[in-house]
């Protein structure tokens, strides 16, 4: 899910990648889990969150990763990863298959964020979201001044070459949260180095001064898993 | 430094082999390769299924062909599947022809060779005979179970009727059943073995003649699916085999025949035609989704094998969506998979050749499985 990145192969027998080897926003997201949970990672990468979960958390970890590099990296870490996308490929996993689903850095990137969204409430009890913010305000005076389409270093590709397809604001996101009646549970807003704002992730000036955030979400009061579009699980064993 | 040691055992001698088309047969003898060694625990055995044409000889120097065995490269010290970690076992299939019971060998009730009175045998009955093997070794559970196309669907029923003595499984360029396609090839090879006039209904052993033309098409037939367009094209082209113009006959003008010529005469001095129905014939019966209910899921239920499936990008013998729909099977009960599709132009043969980013793959999924099976770290190993 994290096109166009070249995962560098692990050296066979390479010590593990620690917490300090760590992306920050992966860093807060792998504080978000709790030990020995199950966890699915959509746009895994090479495995290096999936990896420092299993080793300091005792996590049972999946992933799916699109690019081939990121799956081989993964693999020869000994993470559990898949070829595939988080399009279409979620509705493979039966319903609560995981407590948390990791979507990191890949909503912006999918065919259909709700749908996505949806599959990962149903396959997992929570899940932690993590995009960057179009509202920040580098974007808005970007555009604003320029005119065009806004190149920040969250956000470095040209419009047309971005994988980056349903860009979004922090206020988007939780707008669209409330229709598919999914709750909050925390919020992280990030300056664009990944270090932590002190803005509230659900207030106004976060959508301004915040580059990107990460969410911990659930299904309100744990109930009814949402069909709607993406539907239930697919009936894989269809062969 | 271990070498490879060849061993032939008998099992089903107390308790006969049910098959599954009802017949009981056994004794049964298997002959059988190992490499390594066995740890005290008994927990670092890999088995290892080669396909329908391999046989046991996996590492060293093949005593029949006097060539280097057919994963020699990947079995060894420090190699990918590393004999300083791991006791590496490969038995000749059920029905094979190198030395475990098939059509070849001798039939103990008669004293004469099975011949066309060998029973059909199914990828289930080849499995039977090897967890046979692992019981006479002492072996409960094995570290890893793999192998590519029919070693594939062997380490996939081994998954299915022996979860609990699967820790890994890796199947390689293969799939959970055989397509009407892959039957069709079968077909055509086996109506070329039985047309020869030698193969006398399957008794040419007591002719003394054996049906060479025919298998030998089957063979070339065989071969060509076995490879992919791209790398037919860059072995051959359209080149002439010794010769500067084509010579308006039927003799080998290019060398593409001259190959497949080849390949045909240097298979039937290795390999027993009727062995070659019998195997081709279980790799057709072979369908996990089928022998549950219909639901390629059903045979993974509850599963607690970890697994790595590998295809190969131009393998249109046993192309990537067969793999992917025994992934998205695993996926849809939660099982502990891994997929890689190996950019490869190499097609289905890929398997069998030097492939890094494939030996990568399988290096790392072994290396992440042994940690969690407790196995011995790299730098632990014995040296």
């Amino acid at each position: 899910m994290t096109p166009d990145k070249s995962f560098p192969p692990a050296p066979a027998g390479a010590p593990g990648a620690t917490n300090g080897d760590l992306r920050v926003d992966l860093r807060l997201i792998a504080d978000m889990v709790c030990p020995g949970s199950r966890v699915l990672d959509v746009g895994c990468g090479d495995g290096a969150l999936l990896q420092v979960l299993a080793q300091t958390k005792g996590v049972d970890g999946r992933g799916i990763e699109l690019s081939m590099a990121g799956v081989r990296a993964a693999v020869r870490r000994g993470v559990s990863v898949i070829q595939g996308n988080a399009d279409t490929d979620l509705a493979d996993y039966p319903n609560g298959a995981f407590d948390y689903a990791i979507l990191s850095q890949t909503l912006q990137a999918t065919q259909r964020p709700r749908q996505v969204l949806e599959q990962l409430m149903r396959v997992a009890e929570r899940a932690i979201v993590s995009f960057p913010n179009f509202g920040y305000w580098k974007a808005r005076w970007h555009l604003m001044s320029h005119g065009r389409m806004p190149v920040t270093r969250g956000l470095p590709e040209e419009w047309w070459e971005t994988p980056n397809i349903h860009l979004c604001t922090l206020k988007d996101f939780l707008v669209l949260a409330r229709e598919m009646d999914i709750v909050i549970e925390r919020g992280v807003a990030l300056n664009e180095d990944g270090t932590v704002t002190r803005l509230p992730a659900v207030g106004p000036w976060a959508n301004l001064l915040s580059a990107q955030a990460v969410f911990l979400v659930r299904r309100r009061n744990g109930g009814a898993r949402p069909g709607g579009a993406a539907g239930p699980a697919r009936d894989a064993d269809a062969p | 430094m271990d070498a490879p040691r060849n061993h032939t055992t008998v099992v089903g001698q107390d308790r006969p082999i049910r098959l599954d088309n009802g017949i009981e047969i056994g004794p049964v003898t298997v002959a059988y390769q190992t490499v390594g060694r066995l740890n005290a625990d008994r927990s670092n055995a890999i088995l290892v299924c080669h396909a329908l044409t391999g046989d046991h000889h996996m590492a060293g120097v093949n005593p029949v062909t006097g060539k280097r065995g057919w994963w020699d490269g990947l079995v060894g010290p420090g190699a990918v599947l590393d004999t300083n970690r791991f006791f590496i076992i490969c038995p000749n299939v059920l029905g094979g022809c190198m030395g475990t019971t098939g059509p070849r060998e001798i039939n103990p009730a008669t004293g004469r060779p099975w011949g066309p009175g060998f029973p059909v045998i199914t990828i289930g009955d080849m499995v039977t005979v090897q967890a046979r093997l692992l019981d006479a070794l002492g072996i409960d559970q094995v570290f890893c179970v793999i192998g590519g196309s029919m070693g594939g669907m062997q380490v996939l029923e081994w998954t299915s009727a022996h979860p609990q003595r699967v820790f890994s499984a890796v199947p390689i360029a293969s799939s959970y059943r055989h397509s009407a396609q892959n039957i069709a090839f079968h077909e055509v090879g086996r109506q070329a073995i039985m047309a020869d006039p030698d193969w006398h209904g399957g008794a040419y052993h007591e002719r003394g003649v054996t049906p060479h033309r025919g298998l030998a098409v089957a063979r070339m037939t065989a071969h060509i699916t076995y490879l992919s367009e791209t790398a037919l094209h860059r072995k051959f082209g359209r080149r002439l085999q010794d010769r500067e113009a084509v010579t308006y006959g039927f003799d080998a003008d290019f060398q593409v025949e001259s190959y497949l010529r080849h390949q045909g005469s240097t298979f039937v001095d290795r390999f027993d035609a009727n062995s070659y129905l019998y195997i081709t014939r279980a790799m057709d019966y072979f369908d996990l989704a089928t022998e549950h209910g219909g639901k390629l899921a059903n045979a993974f239920r509850g599963t607690p094998t970890r697994f790595c499936v590998i295809s190969f990008s131009s393998d249109w013998l046993f192309p990537t969506v067969e793999s992917r729909a025994i992934v998205r099977a695993l996926n849809s009960v939660a099982a502990n998979v891994s997929f890689v599709e190996v950019d490869s132009d190499k097609g289905h043969d890929a398997f069998l050749l030097r492939e890094p980013e494939f030996h990568e793959t399988l290096r790392g999924f072994l290396d992440g499985a042994a940690r969690h099976r407790g196995l011995p770290a790299l730098a632990e190993a014995r040296p």
